[in-house]
């Protein structure tokens, strides 16, 4: 009976302690989004006061007002939302459509095709930059959306992550489709399309990510202040304000919370895609 | 199914016809991604390798000019730094970021309460803008007013350094906020590893009275490294190609540029500012190698370390 005690007690110990050491590691990752919200209220006289003024004299969105009235956000934002929306329509559909075809269609040279979109995904992104800027100066797409959504259209990682998925379905339910009348399309967009929805779900929040927070694709191609996304807006306001960091905070509020907001809400499909990456690759 | 096609006429042309059909289907399906990644990553590949022999002029016109790229590549310091900083910044991320994220993951998998809460926290700083982490980092490092050496100077009465100007500490600045942020998405995927160790064996070894640190090192360790693997294969290939927080915390201006500028921030320097896409192309070319040239060794030190079942 001690001994049970002894060792229920220690187990609480335990516990105890594994939530100190967590909520440690908790607050060195949040203080910094902290910090930034509360110095984006701040006043720069405020901002630079010592010893450190934590809590802003009164809620003024003086910053923020700011931010708009030095660069066009309200356009930043239209852009990045509606090249973030198309790339991630686009690319879901279009790696869906390969993916299924190289997990459940047999045709000619298939192994090699897929091998060869396997092999880009080993080169650094980097290494496509210059000639794709030069296609996008030759079909003048310079300072254009079409420059932040075509080009990442067609995707080596989308297809092998939703490959993957097709594989893990059951062949026979085609079968039973194909027995039933259906042609190979009815059955990828009938049957396997709708199982598939885990992976389209994974595919599509890594995409959106990707999207809104590229940095240096859109600061190649776009720019012009009316056709840059966040990140590089954010980057030019940077150029501006140096080190009024009060302004520079609301910036970054204000480029942040739309995918923080996201992952509050869609938390369990942000947890399940990157595991997702984790077992299927 | 033989003795079907044989007695009934016609099934095996309409077997047949449903082949060619598959394939015509297979081809149309594929068409999209074929021609964009021929286009936008198979196209440009080939070019990028032709560019690297190629030097630029001062109106975007370029000529071939054999290895000359090359050699200045071999004797450039500036390439010199920016590998060693390169490597010395994903030799410290990676293990940093794995073996944290590794720890957070064991105690989430301690039945605890709040498990999800704990969580939300650690993945924010993966869904944040890597450019506006940089931003809030540099305000945060600020040598005068920012907030990490007022707390040094008020909790340990040190006077904090430059951390971001001073050449010999830069680097380790700009370590510090990666590991932040690749914590939460490595710590995901290693907990969902965690969760897929069978439970067996843990009862097994709390039969055989084994200790907490035993557990770890001869069942966790073991049956994790298939996911630790991929984990720092990914991490290693990601910090190779660090470009936002220099640009964003650094800049070319700064003097510490030098002591930080990784190679991918020299390409694009090179590429965008100094407008050598030639000599641009090789240095991403030596990128490449390198990248091969690391997933090579992992994939050969794999078997020394990783046990699948």
């Amino acid at each position: 009976m001690t001994k049970a005690s002894a060792s229920l007690r220690r187990a609480r110990w335990g516990k105890l302690a594994i939530h100190v050491l967590l909520s440690l590691g908790a607050l060195v990752t949040i203080l910094p989004f902290v910090w930034m919200v509360l110095t984006s209220f701040q006043t720069l006289a405020e901002s630079t006061r010592i010893p450190p003024v934590f809590f802003p004299s009164s809620l003024n969105l003086k910053n923020y007002r700011q931010v708009f009235y030095s660069l066009p956000f309200a356009t930043f934002y239209w852009n990045t939302f509606v090249s973030t929306v198309a790339k991630v329509a686009g690319q879901v559909l279009v790696s869906a459509m390969a993916a299924y075809a190289f997990a459940r269609i047999e045709f000619p040279g298939r192994n090699f095709i897929f091998v060869c979109c396997l092999a880009i995904l080993m080169v650094p992104q980097q290494a496509y930059i210059i000639p794709r800027y030069m296609l996008m100066l030759d079909f003048k797409w310079l300072n254009t959306l079409t420059a932040l959504i075509v080009p990442g259209i067609a995707s080596s990682f989308g297809v092998f992550l939703l490959r993957q998925f097709f594989l893990s379905l059951p062949g026979e339910l085609g079968e039973a489709a194909t027995i039933d009348g259906c042609n190979h399309f009815q059955v990828f967009h009938k049957v396997y399309l709708p199982l598939a929805k885990p992976g389209l779900i994974a595919l599509s929040i890594f995409v959106t990510l990707w999207s809104w927070n590229d940095l240096m694709w859109p600061l190649v191609v776009n720019s012009s202040t009316g056709k840059m996304p966040l990140s590089v807006g954010l980057a030019t306001l940077q150029g501006q304000h140096g080190t009024n960091f009060p302004v520079l905070m609301a910036g970054a509020v204000l480029t942040v919370w739309p995918m923080i907001l996201l992952s509050l809400i869609l938390q369990k499909h942000f947890v399940e895609g990157i595991a997702l990456t984790g077992t299927k690759a | 199914m033989r003795s079907a096609s044989d007695s009934v006429p016609g099934f095996r042309k309409v077997l047949r016809s449903r082949k060619y059909q598959g394939w015509l289907w297979g081809y149309i399906l594929i068409l999209p991604t074929v021609l964009g990644l021929g286009l936008f990553y198979l196209w440009p590949l080939v070019q990028s390798f032709y560019l690297a022999f190629t030097r630029w002029g001062a109106f975007g016109d370029y000529r071939w000019c054999g290895l000359q790229n090359f050699e200045r590549l071999v004797s450039d310091p500036k390439i010199v730094d920016a590998l060693r900083n390169s490597l010395v910044f994903t030799g410290l991320t990676v293990p940093l970021s794995i073996s944290l994220a590794t720890l957070i993951a064991v105690l989430l998998n301690a039945k605890i309460r709040g498990v999800s809460f704990y969580r939300v926290l650690y993945f924010l700083p993966v869904v944040t803008m890597p450019a506006a982490v940089g931003i809030v980092w540099r305000w945060l490092f600020n040598a005068d007013y920012g907030a990490i050496n007022y707390v040094l100077q008020k909790v340990f009465a040190i006077r904090g350094p430059s951390w971001l100007t001073d050449p010999k500490i830069a680097l380790y600045s700009l370590v510090a906020v990666a590991v932040w942020g690749a914590i939460g998405n490595n710590m995901i995927i290693i907990l969902s590893g965690l969760q897929n160790i069978p439970t067996v064996y843990y009862e097994a070894a709390d039969i055989d009275g084994a200790g907490v640190l035993t557990k770890f090192f001869r069942i966790t360790l073991p049956m994790l490294s298939p996911t630790l693997f991929f984990v720092s294969v990914t991490a290693i290939i990601g910090a190779l190609q660090m470009f936002e927080l220099v640009y964003m915390m650094i800049g070319i201006n700064s003097p510490a540029i030098r002591a930080t500028q990784t190679v991918v921030y020299l390409f694009y320097r090179e590429a965008f500012i100094n407008m050598n896409k030639g000599y641009a192309s090789a240095i991403i070319l030596v990128l490449f190698v390198i990248i091969l040239g690391l997933t090579f060794i992992q994939l050969r030190l794999q078997r020394r370390w990783v046990h699948y079942d």
